[in-house]
């Protein structure tokens, strides 16, 4: 059935038809609307889940954790303050196991106030064993929900999942959206069936105390689970594809990057924009692509390996930023590939914070700035840019 | 089996031996009482606590229930959780307990309580109240009474021991509108089951405030657990009562000993001089007065 | 013993009873019962914070595998039959 509908819409018909039986949610500007839905869709009868209106997003993912660990499959939405309330709870949430899935409106942090798009909130939950899916579309947005329980389900992953939406320009904007038939998400994601759950006539502890003996192996089976992911990422939207015709380019969306000579990597619906700045620079003559992280956790390692041998020039667009260091994904990217014997340039572009516009014309100019840097072969240094009183316009 | 117990607690035991709780250690008779009460369909959720160490270490397990950790605020939160998740599988008979400390109950965990509480989420939640962070090794708090001695209240100048009275998480609980809020003692073994038992039978958010002895913390004979915990009855300084839909009933009476019987067992308030020891006394006369006043008043 | 991570679970999830833990082993005073004295009240079982104590025909059966030795046992004896004993005395 299509829809015109929000990105926030979007993930509340995502968790819909993936049947959450939990849902533990605390409304937050910009996510509101998902769980205003959720509510309606609840109260209504349209969906057979408990609805806890806690009174705080610490509270959301604890509920949601411990639901989770007795067998529920549950959902939670949130933003910015609210994401960083809960990152006690987000270690807590993976360190359990429970494959929580939970959409982060991304939106940026006070001081000073802001309720537009910066990709601070997620990327500062980096470490905390979640998969991250940075999302371009309303409808990239419902189908990840869908597939993130699948994934995250899996008996060798059993790991959280959150599906971020930039603040307003998706969570806030209606596009046609094709809500899928149930029946068909039903034979695609089958009930959460967990191995081991909390319940009655089982006298187990669940997260006891571990010994430094002994607490290294359990999280060397985290990591081993982050590392399932990466390949239940790419099957299960093969097997999305089968069944609903769609699919989003695995961990690492690559668009027009088989010639180019430079790349632009950009997550979120930046990626939208960029993909008319290469079409538009390609139909001058230049050989430019656009590498759109989808995944941040698990992290594209070896997607971004393949692609280094075929370009001369990566510019990392960061929605965020580590200070005292740079752009958390440039400095990803340069990691994954300093084992390598040559290595493209790479050039961070610090960009579009607190709502600011990323404009096609800005995107352009660092397409040309990333050609001219790639040509000099020189290293080069995070540059903010459209940041007025600094002498360089971009715009 | 021959066992005839001069008591009305049942012989069912959900606990095994081999706790690492201390010597003499009120939370482990708290959690074996509670479980006497609500049987072995109940589900426990526990936070950052003594009771998060005392099961023992990985893949230890002292209890013939199951039972999960969560985080140090999230007991209540933790607990709408598994209620959730059991009533989507239609397991509505099955009790779950939040059992948390003092500390995580009257300050680091009283928003999630207050939220469970005003959604009147169907469960039982147990504080155990050794009246400091005990796990930690004694720091002060909220539910630390006047005059103790705590590592963070220490003794020796004008700022020295603990100046402010301890927060009162049953009045907090009343405001709530909960259905059935009672005070239990592990120096009271029947009085404590039977609340357990009529909590079981009410549905909505239950709260339970049970005092719970720590040898160690308290600076006493571990041998001294059940006489202190009678003794807090005794002086009134810890009554036993019940509120079911706002009428309190006092459960115990006490015999009205002086507090000083009480304070004089524990270290902790060792410091106190006939000034202070007459403060408290006059304090709990005062609270007890109240009390009884307002027991005589029924709705 | 530190076990393989493929012999763990995903999360430490417990399910052996703790009587894995010899709590014995701490105790310092042990408690000795005068059987003659025992008059089968039954409060040293209903007050054992660890459950150390079953009864048999009402007397006290004390498990020292498990008695960490507080004393609250023979501290509540109404007839005074448990005295503690230091562990290497008595």
């Amino acid at each position: 059935m299509r829809k015109v509908m929000t990105g926030n819409y979007a993930s509340a018909y995502g968790a819909k038809v993936s049947r959450a039986e939990v849902i533990a949610a605390y409304p937050i500007t910009p996510q509101t609307s998902i769980v205003e839905k959720l509510a309606e869709f609840v109260s209504s009868g349209e969906m057979d889940a408990k609805f806890i209106p806690v009174e705080s997003e610490h509270s959301a993912m604890a509920a949601c954790i411990s639901a989770s660990i007795a067998g529920a499959r549950t959902y939670t939405a949130t933003s910015s303050h609210g994401l960083t309330l809960m990152h006690e709870v987000l270690i807590w949430a993976s360190s359990a196991r429970a494959p929580v899935v939970m959409t982060n409106v991304s939106r940026a942090m006070a001081p000073p106030w802001s309720v537009w798009v910066d990709h601070m909130d997620s990327v500062a939950q980096r470490d905390t064993g979640w998969m991250q899916f940075f999302c371009e579309s309303n409808q990239e947005v419902l189908d990840t929900v869908v597939m993130a329980y699948k994934i995250g389900e899996s008996r060798d992953v059993m790991l959280p999942a959150m599906i971020i939406e930039d603040a307003f320009i998706l969570s806030h904007t209606s596009e046609p959206v094709d809500v899928p038939d149930q029946e068909l998400v039903d034979s695609f994601l089958p009930g959460y069936d967990p191995e081991i759950k909390l319940e009655v006539g089982r006298p187990m502890g669940f997260g006891s105390l571990v010994r430094p003996d002994q607490y290294m192996e359990f999280r060397y089976k985290a990591m081993k689970a982050m590392d399932s992911a990466h390949e239940r990422i790419l099957s299960v939207e093969d097997e999305f594809k089968r069944a609903f015709g769609r699919s989003y380019g695995g961990l690492l969306d690559e668009y027009e990057c088989e010639d180019a000579d430079v790349v632009l990597v950009v997550a979120g619906s930046a990626a939208g924009t960029a993909r008319e700045v290469v079409d538009s620079m390609r139909s001058r003559g230049i050989r430019v692509g656009l590498a759109r992280l989808r995944a941040f956790r698990p992290f594209p390692r070896d997607e971004f390996r393949t692609l280094a041998k075929r370009v001369r020039g990566i510019a990392v667009l960061d929605r965020s930023y580590t200070y005292g260091a740079a752009g958390a994904f440039y400095t990803e990217i340069c990691g994954s590939l300093y084992p390598l014997v040559e290595r493209p340039t790479v050039k961070n572009y610090v960009a579009g914070l607190g709502g600011r516009d990323i404009t096609p014309g800005i995107l352009e100019n660092i397409f040309k700035d990333m050609i001219d840097t790639t040509e000099r072969g020189e290293a080069a240094e995070p540059e903010w840019v459209d940041v007025e009183g600094l002498e360089r316009r971009w715009r | 089996m021959a066992l005839t117990p001069r008591t009305t607690i049942p012989e069912e035991e959900y606990a095994y031996p081999g706790s690492t709780g201390c010597p003499g250690c009120g939370a482990n008779l708290v959690m074996r009482y509670l479980l006497k009460g609500l049987g072995d369909r109940t589900i426990v959720t526990i936070p950052a606590c003594c009771w998060a160490v005392m099961p023992g270490y990985w893949p230890s397990h002292c209890l013939k229930i199951p039972m999960v950790y969560c985080a140090f605020e999230a007991t209540a939160a933790s607990l709408s959780g598994i209620r959730a998740a059991l009533d989507v599988r239609g397991e509505t008979d099955v009790t779950v307990v939040g059992f948390a400390g003092d500390g995580g109950t009257v300050d680091i965990g009283l928003q999630a309580l207050s939220g469970a509480a005003e959604r009147q989420t169907d469960a039982i939640y147990v504080m155990y109240d050794n009246e400091a962070y005990m796990n930690t090794g004694i720091q002060r708090s909220g539910s630390t009474p006047w005059g103790a001695w705590t590592t963070t209240t220490p003794v020796g100048d004008a700022k020295g021991f603990k100046r402010e009275p301890k927060k009162d998480i049953m009045r907090i609980m009343e405001a709530h509108d909960v259905p059935y809020a009672a005070t239990v003692s592990v120096g009271h073994p029947e009085d404590f089951v039977k609340k357990v038992r009529k909590a079981k039978e009410v549905s909505g958010f239950r709260f339970i405030h049970a005092y719970s002895p720590c040898p160690p913390g308290w600076r006493m004979n571990p041998m001294k657990t059940i006489e202190v915990a009678r003794l807090a009855v005794d002086s009134r300084i810890f009554p036993l009562y019940e509120i079911v839909n706002g009428d309190l009933t006092i459960t115990r009476k006490g015999k009205g000993v002086p507090v000083s019987e009480y304070l004089s067992l524990q270290g902790r308030f060792a410091h106190l001089s006939e000034e202070d020891i007459a403060k408290i006394q006059i304090g709990v006369d005062e609270a007890f007065a109240a009390m009884e006043k307002r027991a005589a008043t029924k709705n | 013993m530190t076990k393989s991570y493929e012999a763990i679970p995903l999360t430490p999830i417990s399910s052996e009873p703790s009587t894995i833990n010899k709590t014995g082993l701490w105790r310092v005073f042990y408690p000795v019962v005068d059987l003659e004295k025992c008059k089968k009240c039954t409060l040293c079982w209903k007050f054992c914070p660890d459950a150390t104590i079953e009864l048999v025909d009402g007397i006290p059966v004390i498990d020292l595998e498990f008695c960490k030795g507080c004393g609250i046992c023979a501290n509540e004896c109404p007839a005074k039959c448990i005295v503690m004993v230091k562990e290497g005395e008595g």
